[in-house]
């Protein structure tokens, strides 16, 4: 009874990775890759001089530009800038002639209160969008993706219970012995990050709760689900005087300094203002993402912008609350130092590699049976094509994607949708070859096709930007250096693994063949 | 509509794909449920409550769909699911009366 219980776990570990195997691996490696954003913004803008600034300095280079640019506007957003990526980014609403709104996105220096000039990427948000809504309109992209994370739950709790021995396997890794090897790698990279990979499985779900398990806000707020975000975070609008007379804004440097009377020593990430510019203006801010493990969104302290009263203060954080929000940050870890920061990329590599040597190994165990066979069944070609431009395949679009940031002329009309156009492109024409070489010599070449493009980031990097090692490297400007750097070292990777592909080709061919001596020795007889 | 290729029975297809979607629409319904008649009994503010139920729910969730793969038929994996289904309908039912009197 026991045994036929992990039996059961073990098929529905077998058949629920794999079925959503290549969507994982996606969403792993480009959350990975997620991690360093703020870096690969950097990166992906190398014309930028980045600045420092206060927040003081800051918030007043704002205020300045959005007076100017945008004063009727219902409403302003900043999002502060960070050490890591040391801009503005504004939000606001243009109302144009139609008197349909459209939200305006403006980059700026903290500095200059200029906006920033750069080429049109999105560098690092694409892999941070894709990472949860891959692409797709809201909010199918989102429940796609809380779709896979539950069956990630599922296939991790199943592959728990499945494997027995977990860390007496852990210390168990027997090399070249193919398909024992593959399972060994499997378990390890399993046990070795298992922490990390529960937490950010579950947290993935508890980040959309709200959206994919909403049945108790229903029935608790007899379906009106703003009551409960009200309830968590009580309403500003409408708050104070309603009429639309105009007032003069107190500076956003002041109403920060009211901020920190009420906050000491309070980070900010975001400034949001209402109705800037009337008499009912407020300005709430909310702490900065990172300053602590847990993030709660949709909190801050709202003050009324033009006598600088206290609209609504910090709402309390009950346990429940605090847990959900530690668990949401835990999964961005936006709070993490550089250490940390590499070990939560270390760690979602790893789930990300747990994924692939699982595709891997589903596809081997099968080959087995059909080890003699010329044509190898038609579904295990459509794993085989899958498992290639699944992996494979997508860092070669990685790769692509970062190429075009250096390559596409600066001037293309809809420069970073041009990006993102090659992404796919090249993902797709890896899955076509693929499906025309779904064997070693498939691999040989998309692993050979994505080692030339990431070592050639670095070069590209150096002849097409103002920003090669040549200048980051002196400067101890890490952020970019270590992007290419980056490229260049996984680059090395993939080339030894292609190495490796080729070698066992040309050995299983040797195998094959009869060695020539003995095939004309044989013939003269 | 058995193929030739592999030798799977037909029945075997279909108990499998009941069984996938007594996990995933049958293990959701009682998930929901399940969270529903929590956050009702749950000794916190109602908004805590809340948010407790929702993150217990996924956990509900888990286990329902294990379930569904670990029993011995599809029959069972169904009655499990409507089972619950049917008892934390009434108990959920029962609360939101209790509390509108």
């Amino acid at each position: 009874m026991r045994e036929g219980f992990r039996q059961a776990m073990a098929w529905l570990h077998t058949w629920a990775g794999l079925l959503f195997g290549w969507l994982l691996f996606a969403i792993f490696l480009t959350g990975s890759l997620t991690y360093f954003r703020q870096e690969l913004n950097r990166w992906a803008h190398p014309e930028v001089l980045y600045q420092q600034a206060g927040t003081p300095e800051s918030l007043a280079s704002a205020q300045a530009f959005l007076e100017k640019h945008a004063p009727g506007a219902p409403n302003w957003l900043i999002i502060a800038a960070d050490e890591r990526l040391p801009v503005l980014t504004l939000y606001y609403r243009q109302t144009s002639e139609s008197g349909r709104g459209s939200l305006v996105e403006t980059v700026v220096d903290p500095r200059s209160g200029e906006a920033v000039q750069a080429r049109d990427s999105r560098g690092g948000e694409f892999f941070y969008r894709f990472h949860y809504e891959l692409e797709m309109g809201y909010p199918w992209g989102r429940w796609l993706a809380s779709l896979a994370a539950f069956v990630m739950f599922v296939t991790l709790v199943s592959g728990i219970i499945t494997h027995k021995k977990l860390f007496k396997d852990f210390f168990t890794f027997r090399p070249g012995k193919g398909q024992r090897s593959w399972l060994d790698g499997h378990n390890a990279l399993g046990v070795l990050a298992l922490p990390f990979h529960l937490m950010i499985t579950y947290s993935s779900l508890v980040i959309f709760m709200t959206m994919t398990m909403p049945a108790s806000i229903l029935s608790r707020y007899d379906g009106n689900t703003r009551a409960f975000f009200n309830e968590l975070f009580p309403a500003t609008a409408g708050m104070g005087d309603t009429a639309q007379r105009q007032a003069p804004m107190l500076p956003l440097p002041a109403l920060y300094a009211r901020y920190l009377a009420l906050v000491p020593g309070g980070q900010v990430g975001m400034v949001s203002v209402d109705k800037p510019g009337t008499a009912s203006a407020t300005a709430t801010f909310t702490p900065k993402v990172g300053a602590r493990v847990a993030y709660l969104p949709g909190g801050g302290v709202t003050l009324n912008a033009v006598d600088g009263s206290v609209v609504r203060g910090l709402a309390a954080e009950p346990v429940p609350q605090r847990v959900a929000g530690g668990f949401y940050g835990m999964h961005m870890g936006r709070f993490a130092g550089p250490v940390l920061r590499w070990l939560y990329f270390i760690s979602g590599l790893a789930a990300t590699a747990m994924i692939g040597t699982g595709l891997v190994m589903w596809l081997g165990k099968r080959l087995l049976k059909h080890a003699g066979a010329t044509v190898q069944p038609f579904e295990l070609r459509v794993v085989g094509a899958l498992n290639l431009a699944g992996m494979v395949g997508l860092v070669c679009a990685v790769a692509a994607f970062l190429c075009a940031n250096r390559l596409l002329p600066l001037a293309l009309a809809g420069r970073a949708s041009w990006e993102v156009r090659v992404f796919f492109l090249v993902w797709l024409a890896s899955l076509l070859h693929a499906l025309w070489r779904p064997n070693g010599a498939g691999w040989l070449q998309q692993l050979s096709a994505a080692a030339a493009m990431l070592l050639s980031v670095p070069v590209l990097s150096q002849f097409a930007t103002s920003r090669g090692l040549a200048v980051t490297l002196p400067q101890g400007d890490w952020a970019v250096a270590g992007v290419d750097l980056a490229c260049a070292g996984f680059g090395l990777v993939l080339a030894w693994l292609a190495r490796r592909v080729w070698r066992r080709a040309l050995q299983a061919r040797a195998e094959q063949a009869p060695p020539r001596a003995v095939r004309i020795k044989r013939e003269a007889h | 509509m058995k193929t030739k290729t592999s030798g799977v029975p037909l029945a075997y297809r279909l108990a499998v794909t009941s069984r996938v979607v007594a996990a995933a629409l049958g293990g959701y319904a009682v998930a929901a449920l399940a969270s529903v008649c929590l956050a009702w009994v749950l000794p916190m503010a109602q908004a805590q409550g809340v948010i407790t139920s929702m993150m217990l729910g996924f956990v509900v969730y888990l286990a329902a769909a294990l379930w569904c793969f670990a029993c011995r038929s599809a029959w069972r994996a169904w009655a499990a699911m409507l089972g619950c289904a049917l008892v934390l309908g009434v108990l959920d039912a029962g609360l939101y009366w209790a509390h509108l009197r």
